[in-house]
């Protein structure tokens, strides 16, 4: 199980982190440059000052009409993202483990915080899971990949919080940790969660369009 | 997985799609959609597809889904999973029968109305998606008959409605006739070079509402705007090959157009109400010729009665005094922000204006619209039933008073008196035109 662990938080953490981050440039290049290649025209259309007017409405809890329309939605959606983001940053015990590998750290969230965010990311995914059951334009357009994108997410999540506190195997729930989180990383740039990536840009390409074109509020 | 809960509609017999798919086979489809998706799609196709993350939210947006029932079939995304997802899963080996089920989604399922790109957190674009199903199908000879039709006029006559050469003329020539009983010193001038502007209208116009041509001449001559009609091809500004998939003919039609404006040395373009004619000069047609914008400024006529209003170059005799409700049409709305415009010119106009619900960029489309009403007759029942919601707009606008419904915008004006009749609504429909030409005051 040492070995394990020395593995999980060795070359497979250099190698996921590679890959999120290598990967995740290459995903934006390749489109960037099928852009360039094949439709230029949405470079003369794409308007910083109307993109980022859209993301702007887009990014705020209830500022668009259609999260106004689903406030469950709306307020589960942007709680589950902000804690799925912050909790693996502002980590006391990963903020240690930056400390102890590159001598930096920054404050880190009460762990009790930790714990609940992690919580919230957990019920976002039960959340997301029974909407795709439920919901009969969501279970329509649902496939096998939505259902393993949302258990890649709450992996990790899962994991953590059986590590911490502490209720079964802790090694293992650590190693199991360490792993799905770095399966989580790597999948980024090859799963439908690269909409991390593009969301912001086919947001931005709407609203310059709907912006400079079209005179008209795409929110 | 859910399957769709109403039954489909009674099954079309549409000749077009029959003979389309007739002659086709497998290999051919899969080589046309190689063809399409790896020469004519790109980022956008890509960036859309890998981005969906299949929340369903742009359900809400659209009129077809609300109208039936919440049907997921009809969702955007929905009818984006039963084309181009299947397409794209199969790596395009599809059969005839799954285009011609593809083609009846994407031509008469969608309006292209762009409603749930503003409803989507991502702002997928799924009229987009639905263009190049459609213009996968078209490349494969799988079009809806009547709307082929008008496709095939516009490639022999450049215009929509068979319009011959001399009929374009005879007709202009007869409705000055008409006005200068009302106006004696009216003239409709036809081939006058460097005029200000040139005002275009839709085949339909001279085809069978020619009265359309008389009160814009009675407006542009009392404004006293220096203006002209081409004597030639090149007059009609209206484009069915943008919503059959034909690109390489909607370029023809937009050079055409482009080339007379040029021709004739004009500052302008004014067009007519119409709403897909302003998408395919001011938006689709201009990007086809490798234009960023029109080369000539295209106007709208809600912006041009709005500037003729403001100057004070037309005058308001009386005002409207039945109450009016607005349809906003997508067109000109969601492609070309005149909703504020239109109340301006209404306000001045009518007596009172009363909102329908939602509104402006929000307001749902009339269904008839991206070629849809084209599509003939083996459409018109489900499409009008597709639109039960707009119905209830417009009933709760009547319970509020209204009387008549401002339709600025052609199709808008068709799909909306369909629905009128259909769900026995009880009000009238007029175009921005009918209301200024009535109330406006003349020598």
């Amino acid at each position: 199980m040492n070995e394990l662990y020395r593995l999980a938080t060795g070359p497979l953490l250099w190698a996921a982190f590679a890959v999120f981050v290598g990967g995740s440039l290459y995903r934006l290049l390749e489109l960037f440059l099928l852009a360039r290649r094949r439709e230029r025209f949405l470079f003369t259309y794409f308007s910083l000052r109307y993109g980022l007017r859209s993301i702007a409405h887009w990014v705020v809890p209830f500022a668009a009409t259609n999260w106004r329309r689903h406030p469950a939605l709306t307020a589960v959606t942007f709680a589950f993202h902000l804690c799925l983001l912050l909790t693996p940053i502002f980590l006391l015990a990963h903020i240690v483990l930056w400390e102890e590998a590159w001598n930096v750290s920054w404050p880190a969230l009460p762990d009790d915080w930790a714990i609940g965010m992690s919580f919230v990311v957990i019920g976002g995914c039960l959340f997301f899971f029974a909407r795709r059951r439920v919901v009969p334009e969501v279970a329509y357009v649902t496939s096998a990949s939505d259902y393993g994108i949302l258990l890649l997410t709450a992996a990790p999540f899962v994991t953590g919080v059986i590590a911490y506190l502490q209720w079964f195997d802790v090694r293992l729930f650590t190693v199991l940790h360490v792993l799905s989180g770095e399966a989580m990383l790597v999948a980024v740039p090859f799963t439908r969660i690269r909409h991390m990536l593009f969301a912001p840009l086919t947001r931005a390409y709407m609203g310059s369009e709907f912006g400079a074109v079209r005179h008209a509020r795409d929110w | 997985m859910t399957g769709s809960k109403t039954p489909p509609p009674a099954k079309t017999v549409d000749e077009g799609l029959e003979r389309g798919i007739a002659g086709l086979t497998e290999e051919r489809i899969r080589r046309i959609i190689r063809r399409v998706l790896a020469g004519e799609t790109g980022a956008r196709l890509k960036a859309y597809v890998d981005t969906c993350i299949h929340c369903g939210l742009c359900s809400e947006a659209c009129h077809f889904f609300l109208s039936r029932d919440r049907d997921p079939a009809y969702s955007p995304v929905g009818k984006v999973k039963q084309t181009l997802w299947e397409i794209l899963r199969r790596d395009g080996r599809v059969s005839p029968d799954f285009i011609k089920e593809a083609r009846i989604i994407a031509s008469t399922h969608c309006n292209l109305c762009k409603r749930c790109a503003m409803y989507c957190p991502f702002g997928i674009d799924v009229a987009y998606l639905m263009l190049v199903v459609r213009r996968i199908c078209h490349l494969l000879g799988v079009t809806p008959l009547y709307i082929q039709d008008t496709a095939h006029s516009h490639a022999a006559t450049l215009n929509q409605m068979w319009v011959k050469d001399d009929e374009w003329i005879d007709t202009l020539m007869w409705q000055e006739e008409e006005a200068r009983g009302e106006i004696p010193d009216l003239r409709i001038p036809l081939e006058k070079e460097g005029a200000d502007i040139l005002y275009s209208v839709i085949g339909p116009e001279p085809k069978f509402q020619a009265q359309l041509i008389y009160q814009a001449a009675v407006i542009l001559h009392v404004a006293g705007v220096d203006w002209t009609m081409p004597a030639t091809p090149g007059w009609d500004n209206s484009d069915m090959a943008m919503f059959v998939g034909d690109n390489e003919l909607m370029g023809r039609l937009k050079r055409a157009h482009f080339e007379t404006a040029a021709r004739l040395r004009v500052n302008r373009i004014v067009m007519g109400e119409c709403g897909h004619a302003f998408r395919s000069v001011y938006d689709v047609g201009n990007r086809w010729l490798g234009w960023s914008m029109p080369p000539i400024p295209i106007v709208h006529a809600i912006d041009f009665y709005h500037e003729l209003l403001e100057e004070g170059r037309i005058r308001v005799a009386r005002r409207f005094e039945e109450p009016v409700t607005l349809h906003d049409p997508c067109n000109v709305v969601r492609g070309g922000g005149l909703h504020e415009k239109a109340r301006a010119v209404i306000r001045r106009t009518c007596a009172q204006l009363i909102e329908m619900e939602p509104n402006r960029e929000h307001n749902y489309c009339c269904c008839a619209g991206g070629g849809v009403i084209n599509c003939g007759p083996p459409y018109k029942k489900h499409r009008v039933e597709s639109n039960r919601v707009k119905a209830e707009q417009i009933a709760a606008a009547k319970l509020k008073g209204a009387k008549v419904v401002i339709t600025p915008c052609h199709n808008c004006h068709s799909g909306i008196e369909d629905i009128i009749h259909h769900y026995e609504l009880g009000v009238e429909t007029r175009f921005l035109g009918d209301i200024l030409y009535q109330v406006m005051e003349k020598p």
